[in-house]
């Protein structure tokens, strides 16, 4: 019965999301500004939960659960501190600017906005190549994990690849024919859904097991108690905790998904109150999804290895329909953050990189044709991650998980050039490009000592070469995994990676002379709202 | 006048950022109303910081982006 009702909630949740795309598409002018950015006329509600639910889908009611679960219920300081504050610090410092210039200068992406300022297509490329790099692997574990959800939904009847195609195919018919107005009709949806279901699925196991108080008295007394109501632990230590909530915070911001939606708002007034409504939507939906994960750890719940803990507490203290819709609404949710995600990659993709390619031949584009570039654009980049996801590629795993951090690197050089005119273009190409290799290196450290091993044995067997400059890999090596490590003081890498590129912008630009082709004044002159 | 606002926005901001983690509640087990001590003071201080970014919409909204109105000439960032 569970089954059925799960993959009716799915394919019903299908359905509405096309009929609200096919009502947005009535309504779209064919332009790609209009496809990508919904002619930049979002409302406060849309816009704010549009871009509650891209941020926060799978993880509140996966991920979240299952680490308070674990470790304790900390993690809801780190989001409230990186979604709630941080990021809506940010929403005013990266996004008002962001949005102010979008409208005068009719800028799409990040890279058409940084590109203009310092007169460069090649760096209008570069951070377009950058940011598709960490994307690229980051929608592909969407599909993967929705292939594997729905294998597991149906008990295998659909299998993995055929889950992944479904979905994708749902989802390239879904975003060509809604573009940014349906996706963030549905989004919105998709967040008052997540709101009102995590408060009911919090009551009624609190009204089962007698009220939040009994069920933190039963954690105290479970075998963690102490450690799981004490704030911090071996875990959640300050470093730690300040590092994550600053790396996601600031990679959060820089996003494309997230990052376009800073030109997609219709007012100031849209942008002002959605700024102040931030941080209370963060503690409305963190607080009960992460304590029920903590107080199941309490309860004595069974999560199965690899298991989720909030589908099992609901299984065991809701009925079966409503544990039903809380799962098939969390994999529903997963694909509403997916289909943002390959409206964003394609927007990169055709506007930052073959767009500029195509004048470069002299040429030009008609508004018209644009706008099917940019739906042919979803069409490949869906594919491409389609395929990727089949063959799981390690590599592409990695740069998955590390998708936020490696954003974060972007944000603080972003930074520097919305508020300081001494930027120069040397400088925000030695901070993207020097953060973005220390990130990297420190993900692939492996791949470096491999290098490093493997060019040493080489150079040993060469007879007369051997002998005399063979044998350096140890030192080597050494010295890589000196400065290239996993924890530096406590610290992660993403945050000394972003003091890197913060240095590296300033101090190349205090070096440099800008370029003849900079536009300094760009981001200061003539910006205003009204 | 408005340099001196920014700045005290600025310092706000970062107080708001500070203390959204309890770091005075090192350790401490403390439980009211069947949730940890430490969960109600960010419940709080969230609260607090809506209300704080609710004030600076209201009365300093564009400040540190948008030009100054009655400034001579373009300013907003006069740093070099």
């Amino acid at each position: 019965m569970t089954v059925g009702v799960q993959l009716g909630i799915v394919v019903g949740y299908l359905l509405l999301a096309l009929a609200v795309g096919l009502v947005a598409y009535r309504l779209a002018d064919r332009t790609a500004e209009d496809f990508y950015l919904a002619g930049r006329t979002l409302g406060t509600v849309v816009l704010l939960f549009t871009t509650f639910a891209t941020l926060l889908s799978a993880f509140t009611f996966f991920a979240g659960p299952n680490l308070a679960y674990a470790y304790g219920p900390e993690w809801i300081l780190v989001m409230g501190l990186m979604d709630g504050i941080i990021f809506a610090i940010l929403w005013y410092a990266i996004g008002y600017k962001q949005w102010l210039l979008g409208r005068q200068r009719g800028y799409v992406t990040l890279g058409e906005m940084l590109g203009d300022r310092f007169g460069s297509r090649g760096l209008r490329g570069f951070v377009a190549g950058v940011s598709l790099l960490w994307l690229f692997p980051y929608v592909m574990l969407q599909q993967a994990g929705a292939g594997t959800a729905l294998e597991a939904l149906t008990e295998g009847a659909i299998p993995y690849a055929a889950g992944a195609a479904l979905i994708t195919l749902f989802m390239i018919l879904y975003v060509v024919v809604a573009g940014m107005r349906g996706i963030a009709w549905t989004d919105t949806l998709q967040g008052a859904f997540m709101l009102v279901t995590t408060w009911a699925a919090a009551a009624w196991v609190l009204a089962s097991v007698g009220g939040p108080g009994a069920a933190t008295d039963a954690l105290a007394a479970s075998e963690v108690g102490s450690e799981f109501l004490a704030l911090g632990t071996d875990y959640y230590t300050p470093q730690w905790m300040l590092s994550t909530a600053i790396t996601i915070g600031f990679g959060v911001a820089m996003f494309p998904q997230v990052n376009q939606r800073f030109f997609a708002a219709g007012s100031k007034t849209v942008l002002k109150r959605s700024f102040a409504l931030w941080p209370i939507l963060c503690v409305l939906l963190f607080v009960p999804a992460f304590m029920l994960g903590a107080w199941g750890r309490g309860l004595g719940v069974p999560v199965p290895d690899g298991g989720n803990v909030l589908p099992v507490i609901l299984g065991e203290y809701t009925p079966a329909w409503f544990a039903a819709l809380v799962v098939a609404g969390a994999m529903a949710a997963m694909m509403s953050s997916s289909d943002s995600m390959l409206l964003s990659g394609s927007s990169y993709f055709t506007r930052d990189l073959y767009r500029p390619l195509v004048a470069s031949l002299g040429r030009d584009l008609s508004t018209r044709r644009e706008d099917l570039l940019a739906r042919a654009g979803v069409v490949c980049f869906a594919l491409a991650t389609f395929v990727a996801s089949l063959y799981n590629p390690a590599t592409l795993f990695e740069l998955g998980n590390a998708a936020f951090s490696g954003f974060a690197q972007l944000a603080l050089p972003v930074l520097v050039a919305l508020y300081w005119r001494g930027t120069t273009r040397a400088g925000i190409v030695a901070g993207v490009a020097g953060s973005q290799a220390f990130y990297l290196a420190t993900l692939f450290r492996w791949v470096i000592v491999w290098t490093i091993g493997a060019v040493d044995a080489a150079v040993q067997a060469v007879p007369i070469l051997g002998p005399v400059l063979g044998g350096f890999s140890p030192a080597l090596v050494t010295v890589v995994t000196t400065v290239v490590r996993d924890s530096y003081l406590g610290w992660t890498p993403g945050i000394v990676g972003m003091l890197l590129g913060l240095v590296l912008t300033v101090g190349v630009s205090v070096l440099t002379s800008p370029a003849a082709a900079e536009e300094r004044t760009l981001y200061f002159e003539r910006l205003r709202a009204d | 006048m408005r340099h001196a606002e920014l700045v005290g926005w600025i310092a706000a901001a970062i107080v708001l950022a500070a203390l959204a983690v309890p770091w005075f509640l090192w350790g401490s087990t403390t439980v009211v109303a069947g949730l940890p001590l430490w969960l109600w003071w960010h419940v709080g201080w969230m609260l607090l910081a809506a209300g704080v970014f609710w004030l600076f919409a209201e009365r300093a909204w564009g400040i540190g982006v948008e030009p100054e109105r009655d400034g001579p000439g373009p300013s907003g960032g006069e740093l070099r």
